[in-house]
Parts: C-alpha cells; sequence; structure tokens
C-alpha cells in the first residue's frame, strides 16, 4: 500500500513548511500558529512511527501547553513592527554566524559517521515487537521508571528547577493587597470581637485602643 | 499497511470532513453573498467614545507564570501514564521511583504556593 508514505510526505512537508512560515511569519501571533501547525505534523510522523504515546503527549504538551505559552510570551512582548525591522538587520549576521555553527554541527554529526552505527537505526522502531500486544505506553513504563530510573528523576529535578525559577524571576506581589484570611475570620470568638464596657451613670465612653488593629 | 494505522483511518477521514466544512464555510460566502463595500460600511465600529490607544496592550507577566506551572503539572501527569499502565509490571522499584519523583514535584508545589504563586494579587 502506498497509502503511509503519501502521508509520510504530506506531514513532512507540511511540517518544513510550516516551520519555514514560523521564522517568515511577520507577526509573531502567526508565528506561533504556524508553531503549532507543525507540532500537529509532528505528532503524524510519530503516528507514521508507531510511536502513538509520544504523538498524543506531542499534541497535549506541546500544542496544548508550550504553545499557549508561547502566545502569552509574544504577547507580553511589546511587538513594535518598525522597531523589529529596524533591528533585523543589525543582527542578521550574527544570527546567520548561529545557524552556520548549528549546521556544520549537523553536516560533522551527519555527514561523517560519527553517531554510532545503528543508532539511527534503533529510534525508527519504538513498537518492541509487532504482534506482542504491547502497546507503546507500555513499552516506555516497563524501562522508564526502573531501568533508566536516573534519567526520570533527572526529569523531575528539572521541572523542579524550572518551576522554581519561573517563580523567582516573575513573581511579584503587589503592594497593599488585602487578602482575605479564613483562619482568622473563624478564629474570632467573643474575646478578639466584643468589648463589653461598663459605662457608669454619667460617664464617657472611651473605647480603649485595640492592639489588634 | 499495518493494522496500526488501519487504526488511524477513521480519525484520517474524521479530518477530511472536518477540512472540508471548515473551507466550504469559510469560501462560500465569497462565492454566494453579496459584496457590495463602502467605507462606511468595512470601517471599525465601536459603540460610544473612539478608542484610546492600541488594542494590542501588554499581557501581564502572571499569565506566563501561571502557564508555566500548568505546563509543570501537565509534564507530571503526561509521565504518570506510562507509570499507570505498567503498574503491575514495573514492581515496588518503579512505584517508589514515581513517589520520589513526585514528592521531587510536591516540594516545589508547596513551595509554590507557600511563596502565594497561586494567589492571582
Amino acid at each position: 500500500m502506498t497509502l503511509a508514505p503519501a502521508f509520510f510526505y504530506l506531514f513532512a512537508f507540511v511540517t518544513v513548511a510550516a516551520g519555514f512560515m514560523v521564522i517568515a511569519a511577520k507577526n509573531p501571533v502567526h508565528a506561533v500558529l504556524f508553531l503549532i501547525l507543525a507540532f500537529f505534523n509532528a505528532a503524524g510522523l510519530f503516528v507514521l512511527l508507531g510511536a502513538e504515546f509520544l504523538a498524543m503527549i506531542l499534541v497535549v504538551v506541546y500544542v496544548g501547553a508550550v504553545a499557549v505559552l508561547f502566545l502569552f510570551v509574544v504577547m507580553m512582548l511589546d511587538v513594535d513592527f518598525a522597531e523589529l525591522r529596524a533591528g533585523f538587520m543589525k543582527n542578521a549576521p550574527l544570527g546567520a554566524f548561529i545557524g552556520l555553527i548549528l549546521l556544520a554541527e549537523l553536516v560533522l554529526v551527519v555527514g561523517f559517521q560519527m553517531v554510532r552505527p545503528g543508532a539511527l537505526a534503533a529510534p525508527s522502531a519504538p513498537i518492541p515487537a509487532p504482534g506482542s500486544g504491547i502497546t507503546n505506553a507500555e513499552a516506555i513504563g516497563r524501562v522508564l521508571y526502573t531501568k533508566y530510573v536516573y534519567y526520570f528523576q533527572g526529569a523531575g529535578l528539572i521541572l523542579l528547577v524550572a518551576m522554581i525559577g519561573a517563580i523567582v524571576l516573575t513573581l511579584r506581589h503587589k503592594e497593599g493587597v488585602k487578602r482575605q484570611s479564613i483562619a482568622a475570620q473563624v478564629a474570632r470568638g467573643k474575646k478578639t470581637a466584643i468589648d463589653v464596657v461598663q459605662v457608669a451613670p454619667g460617664a464617657a465612653i472611651v473605647p480603649p485602643a485595640r492592639a489588634s488593629q | 499497511m499495518n493494522l496500526l494505522l488501519m487504526e488511524y483511518l477513521p480519525l484520517v477521514v474524521f479530518m477530511g470532513v472536518a477540512l472540508v466544512i471548515g473551507l466550504a464555510l469559510m469560501v462560500a460566502p465569497f462565492l454566494v453573498a453579496v459584496r457590495n463595500p463602502d467605507p462606511e460600511k468595512v470601517s471599525a465600529y465601536e459603540c460610544g467614545f473612539n478608542a484610546f490607544d492600541d488594542a494590542r496592550m501588554k499581557f501581564d507577566v502572571r499569565f506566563y507564570l501561571v502557564s508555566i506551572l500548568f505546563i509543570i503539572f501537565d509534564l507530571e501527569v503526561a509521565f504518570l501514564f506510562p507509570w499507570a499502565v505498567t503498574f503491575k509490571e514495573v514492581g515496588a522499584f518503579g512505584f517508589w521511583s514515581m513517589m520520589v519523583f513526585l514528592g521531587v514535584l510536591t516540594i516545589g508545589f508547596i513551595y509554590e504556593w507557600r511563596k502565594g504563586a497561586l494567589e492571582w494579587d
């Protein structure tokens, strides 16, 4: 059947085209939308490989969360198109230089066989044995939590660092915000809420200054 | 074509139908609807006073914080799926390895709670 190669070329073409549009789109919001399209097609490529679990995670995590994060980041920036265009030519040599370094690395790794033989073939076989009834998520779960436990815990630590880093970098509390303290409200009793004042006949009431206010 | 991909055929059909309907609804107005524009009709309409400034204002950085905290717990749940599927096979070691993972993220969660990152103001 030639349907699978046809879908491969469809997904691959759309992924590359969307990836190109990410860097070519003038509006950053459009760039993020093209990025979402690229993620979807990459998920399609994963399905074609048989890596269903990764495909679904790609949709849930990248499309559902990372793309939204990118949208927030894009909208947080003050997008001034004239200024962006003015800065483009200034930064173009640096960008081209970094791109050349990446290209050189890719050529070195792939072109000169610095990859261990067989390493490129290994990721293309994510299913343990066809017809064995072991699903994708099962195959990952059997090794991830036992054989690759250090990588797993490392991932947990990276998530912790990301969480703390995000809080440290961006959390700013407004001054003078009054918050409800439910515990303090519930703990109020007769003693803290009521002052019983005995007033002598003809005397004035001078309430004592309370420390709690 | 192998069996796995055959299972995705209904999804492909679904996507195709969705694409056709979506494109048809977008293209049909160009073909069918009466178009008779003039400058007043196509200008932006806003009730009341004129707009003060550009509608594209900067988002608050707090949206970013909420979003990144969401991603982290989203990934935590993503790690739970294969663990739940292979719960019987991974044994006690796999169980405790997941508990340590959850514990590490719970430390982050407590930190987040105590710092007040879950409060909006």
